[in-house]
């Protein structure tokens, strides 16, 4: 029987000629990536397991992304506690302060994942190294202590859907609209324990960074992972950014998927996910009229160059609507310093929005755009749930740049088709 | 491993770890601190309520969201012997097993059992007892990789075992 993408990685790295969907397996990791939340949580772990250090300090990446510059004293503590962890181990790729990036635009950029690694992270956004063919998954805390002392993890061979990508992208149709599309067909347990495999001429219509924000987003429907061939872009990224050798795996034609959806870009419209779930779905033409209070344009999801260059090129010369905060965050400092070269970081200020370090912080309600009962946020982020962004009596409605930068300008949600 | 038993918390679909644990506790990863915010954002009395051994029971996609262990270490450190549910997310479910969080699946259990039942689960056999309402559920066992790591006493004594 014929073996997915997901499965050929899996198979070669548990060092077996073939695996199917529910065997068990053991996995050697090319990296365990973990942050200032749950790095702490493992290096407790750790010290419980009897091993003399970690299994291979090139490839452990440690990103205290979420709640730094610290917070307040005890995330000042729980950074302290991964430096300290760092230094102590000698680890290669630990990012402070000033070199920081949030984990999944950065890791890319430093060119730590490339096509057929295994990857785990201690974020469940780790997902989003399968753009460039990597398996890549996100773990609590104790597996990725486990990760960082053997150098393997134990899965569950997951099963597959397969969506076919199809045509090309309308303007202001973006990664970001792709993905919330296929959540609100499938729902948040659509491709629960599977992995997510897209495949299909439609792909070459995708960026990058569209395949970044739509990999990162697998987790919203329930996926193990999300996966995309590795073709000439993807090596091409990979090449600009890494010393390291891709290796290419390739779906047998005869693998076997659970369910199969055709998606055809032409077809796709700015898309906006309600509160509460990320599947609570509308086309742009089906919201109404939305009065909000914020729009955060940044995260793992949408914070990288592309989303940056949306969303100034809606802000440019116009002005952010009276009575609407908004926050922009580049994802990382090259992405940050790439905006100050192209004259984004002047349109945005000039703009009425204020522009912020990286950090995770508001799209997980942490620091820095939290929001008070009854408010509504237009966020670029991933999640939606009950309290996300603030008081439980808050609201975020999911979107792209293009429609975060659009409403941050109407004050309501917009499409940016029409301002 | 011992079994569970105890009052039942109901809850619906897709139970996320923001209302479990929310973020803006995750400055703290101390068992006993998450445990006094346990399901604040979903049921803002559970912490007042719940006594050791109680069981949450809830339906499809439980815990779904981020990966932090925070969310199982919460439930586990507020004195829940046991979850049941129709289906968990994924990162949650390994994550149960890994801090040994008793977790069981069952669609039957999950729909039929209400808000303040008197539960009881054998985690040998996968019976789930109603004593409330008399009814019986056999739940799914773990696959015998699982119960490996979970006799073990979570994957901390099986990574040792195995040096």
């Amino acid at each position: 029987m014929g073996m997915t993408m997901t499965q050929k990685i899996l198979a070669a790295h548990a060092h077996l000629a073939s695996v199917a969907a529910g065997d068990l397996i053991e996995a050697d990791l090319d990296l365990v990536l973990g942050n200032d939340i749950t790095s702490p949580v493992a290096i407790k772990e750790m010290d419980k397991m009897k091993v003399d250090g970690v299994f291979d300090k090139d490839k452990i990446a440690l990103v205290p992304d979420h709640f730094v510059p610290n917070k307040d004293i005890k995330s000042a503590e729980h950074c302290k506690c991964v430096r300290e962890f760092a230094i102590k181990n000698d680890i290669t790729n630990y990012f402070e302060v000033g070199e920081m990036g949030i984990e999944h635009a950065l890791l890319p950029e430093k060119g730590l994942t490339v096509a057929g690694d295994v990857i785990i992270g201690a974020d469940s956004h780790t997902c989003t190294y399968g753009a460039l063919g990597a398996f890549s998954t996100g773990v609590g805390s104790t597996d990725m202590a486990a990760g960082m002392a053997t150098g393997k993890a134990w899965f569950k061979v997951p099963g597959a859907i397969r969506f076919n990508i199809t045509g090309k992208k309308a303007p202001y149709v973006s990664g970001k609209d792709v993905i919330l599309h296929i959540i609100g067909m499938i729902g948040v347990d659509g491709a629960l324990y599977k992995s997510m495999e897209f495949t299909g001429d439609g792909i070459s219509d995708l960026t990058m960074d569209d395949r970044f924000t739509i990999a990162n987003m697998a987790i919203e429907a329930g996926g193990k992972n999300g996966i995309f061939p590795v073709d000439d872009l993807a090596l091409e990224y990979i090449r600009e950014h890494s010393s390291r050798t891709p290796v290419v795996y390739e779906a047998d034609p005869d693998a076997v998927y659970d369910e199969e959806y055709t998606i055809d870009l032409s077809k796709l419209r700015p898309t906006v996910a309600f509160p509460h779930l990320p599947e609570n779905t509308r086309t742009i033409n089906e919201v109404g009229d939305v009065k909000i209070d914020q729009v955060v344009i940044g995260s793992c999801t949408n914070g990288r160059m592309d989303d940056m260059r949306i969303a100034a090129g809606i802000l440019k010369g116009r002005k952010v609507a009276k009575g609407v905060r908004c926050i922009v965050i580049p994802a990382t400092q090259q992405i940050y310093l790439d905006c100050i070269k192209e004259g984004l970081l002047t349109i945005f200020v000039e703009a009425g929005a204020v522009v912020s370090t990286p950090t995770c912080g508001p799209c997980l309600g942490g620091y820095m755009g939290v929001m008070a009962a009854g408010e509504r946020c237009v966020s670029t982020t991933n999640r939606n749930f009950v309290g996300r962004m603030g008081h439980v009596d808050s609201e975020v409605y999911l979107a792209s740049p293009a429609v975060a930068a659009a409403s941050a300008v109407t004050g309501r949600i917009s499409s940016p088709e029409y301002i | 491993m011992e079994n569970a038993k105890g009052k039942v918390f109901k809850y619906g679909d897709n139970v996320d770890t923001d209302v479990i644990i929310p973020a803006r506790y995750l400055n703290s990863s101390d068992p006993s601190d998450l445990a006094t915010h346990c399901m604040e954002d979903i049921d803002k009395t559970f912490v007042e309520r719940v006594s050791k051994g109680d069981i949450i029971v809830a339906t499809k996609n439980f815990g779904c969201g981020s990966s932090r262990e925070h969310a199982p270490i919460a439930i586990k450190a507020a004195g829940v012997s046991c979850v049941i549910a129709e289906t968990f997310a994924r990162i949650f479910y390994r994550n149960s097993i890994n801090i040994g969080l008793p977790i069981i699946e069952c669609a039957e259990a999950a729909a039929a059992i209400g808000d303040g039942d008197e539960v009881s689960v054998d985690f040998d056999s996968g019976i789930i007892t109603d004593i409330t309402t008399g009814q019986t559920f056999k739940g799914q066992a773990f696959p015998p990789f699982m119960q490996n790591i979970i006799n073990a006493g979570g994957l901390v004594n099986y990574v040792n075992d195995k040096a």
